[in-house]
């Protein structure tokens, strides 16, 4: 009796594992889904696609996403990180505000952040990104454009806004007193 | 018995080196490089990469190809410049495309080459601005290289500069590939990777005659006895 107890103990937190058709979530289909589990949870907000799946077509995730599998298209996650595991094998243009890459990748890479490219990485393609870190023994074949975002200039302009408003308004009479 | 005497220790830079040759038998690694191999980082002055960026100096948007393969050292260093980097690992493609024991003689395979050339390279006309060459046409067979060479030429804009590096050492039968890392605009960083017998030995005649096309040459002599060129476009 003791041993069904110890038993039933082992099972309990093996059960939770979320199932592969939960793990990847649409952004349309998010609001229908089923309240995550407790796993779910302890990756953090996390979308995982694992080393089994294949994917063709398109990604769009708007949370950080781990994908670990093989995939063939496009994966945008603008907003967020995306990993691409150890064990994957894309052939994608990629777009996300973070890429960090320990797999394969072929295709065009834009991080619009910062790019990072661990050791036995492999990637083959282009990148566009805001900053790149690149460990030694990482394998890449393409060409690297750093886009430095241009700061604090878009906190000005609406401060001259008002000020450009004022001006036409003022010289509007102005110009109209001359004529007369 | 030169590679017992070369041992090289961390950021010094001033002191003469002797750069690892054998003279013995060549211990061919034609194949893949091992990281066991690997041997410690120094940096030296070198007058060819300050020529280099001498010459491009002040140009913003410039396209700079780099043939050592990725590194944090020269992605840092060429984007920080305002240039746009196009990297590749020369050597490592170089082995996939004809590693093994008869790696000079797969070069030479017409079908061997056409598949390397087909993947490497292959850029438009006058796509760059400079080339980063370094070591890499020492290992290339005679016709292979000719056809790298033109090809160099073709993708390279006129006026434009290309910096390669080869060993100066004449009785050398096994040298080493190095990587290559940017530390400023005149400080090299460079890592032995393995030995490797060159496919054959350039004297200043030779590398005046590999560049004929293009318009001048110019050598340094370096204390770890290589011999960096500025080949102008």
């Amino acid at each position: 009796m003791w041993n069904k107890r110890k038993d039933e103990d082992v099972r309990q937190p093996a059960a939770p594992t979320p199932p592969p058709a939960d793990i990847v979530r649409e952004p349309a289909a998010a609001p229908a889904a089923p309240p995550r589990p407790a796993a779910t949870e302890a990756v953090r907000g996390v979308a995982a696609i694992g080393k089994s799946v294949i994917i063709k077509g398109q990604i769009l995730a708007r949370e950080d996403l781990y994908l670990d599998g093989e995939m063939e298209g496009t994966v945008e996650v603008p907003e967020h990180r995306l990993t691409i595991g150890p064990h994957a094998k894309l052939q994608a243009s990629i777009r996300a505000r973070e890429v960090v890459v320990l797999g394969a990748v072929s295709g065009n890479v834009e991080a619009i952040e910062k790019m990072d490219i661990r050791k036995d990485a492999r990637l083959i393609g282009d990148i566009k990104t805001g900053g790149i870190v690149i460990e030694d023994g990482a394998f890449f074949k393409g060409s690297i454009d750093i886009v430095r975002p241009e700061p604090a200039k878009q906190p000005r302009q609406p401060q001259q806004q008002p000020q450009a408003q004022v001006v036409p308004a003022a010289a509007a009479p102005a110009v109209a007193g001359d004529k007369r | 018995m030169f590679s017992d005497r070369w041992k090289p220790s961390r950021g010094d830079s001033g002191s003469p080196r002797s750069f690892p040759f054998s003279s013995s038998k060549p211990v061919v690694q034609a194949g893949p490089r091992s990281r066991e191999s690997a041997g410690s980082v120094y940096s030296r002055h070198s007058s060819g990469l300050e020529q280099f960026f001498n010459h491009i100096h002040g140009e913003t948007g410039l396209r700079l190809l780099d043939l050592s393969g990725a590194s944090q050292a020269n992605i840092g260093f060429i984007t920080n410049q305002g240039y746009r980097l196009y990297s590749e690992d020369l050597m490592q493609s170089l082995d996939a495309a004809f590693g093994g024991d008869d790696f000079y003689e797969n070069q030479s395979s017409a079908e061997h080459a056409g598949a390397f050339l087909a993947q490497s390279l292959a850029f438009p006309d006058q796509h760059f601005d400079g080339a980063l060459v370094w070591d890499v046409l020492e290992f290339l067979a005679p016709p292979l290289l000719k056809t790298v060479v033109e090809r160099l030429q073709r993708i390279l804009k006129p006026g434009s500069y290309l910096l390669a590096i080869f060993h100066a050492e004449e009785r050398a039968s096994a040298v080493s590939t190095c990587s290559y890392r940017i530390g400023d605009a005149k400080t090299l960083l460079i890592s032995p990777r393995g030995m490797r017998p060159p496919a054959q030995f350039f004297n200043n005649r030779a590398v005046e005659n590999l560049f004929k096309e293009f318009e001048t040459v110019k050598f340094f002599l370096t204390r770890d006895h290589l011999r960096e060129v500025i080949v102008k476009r």
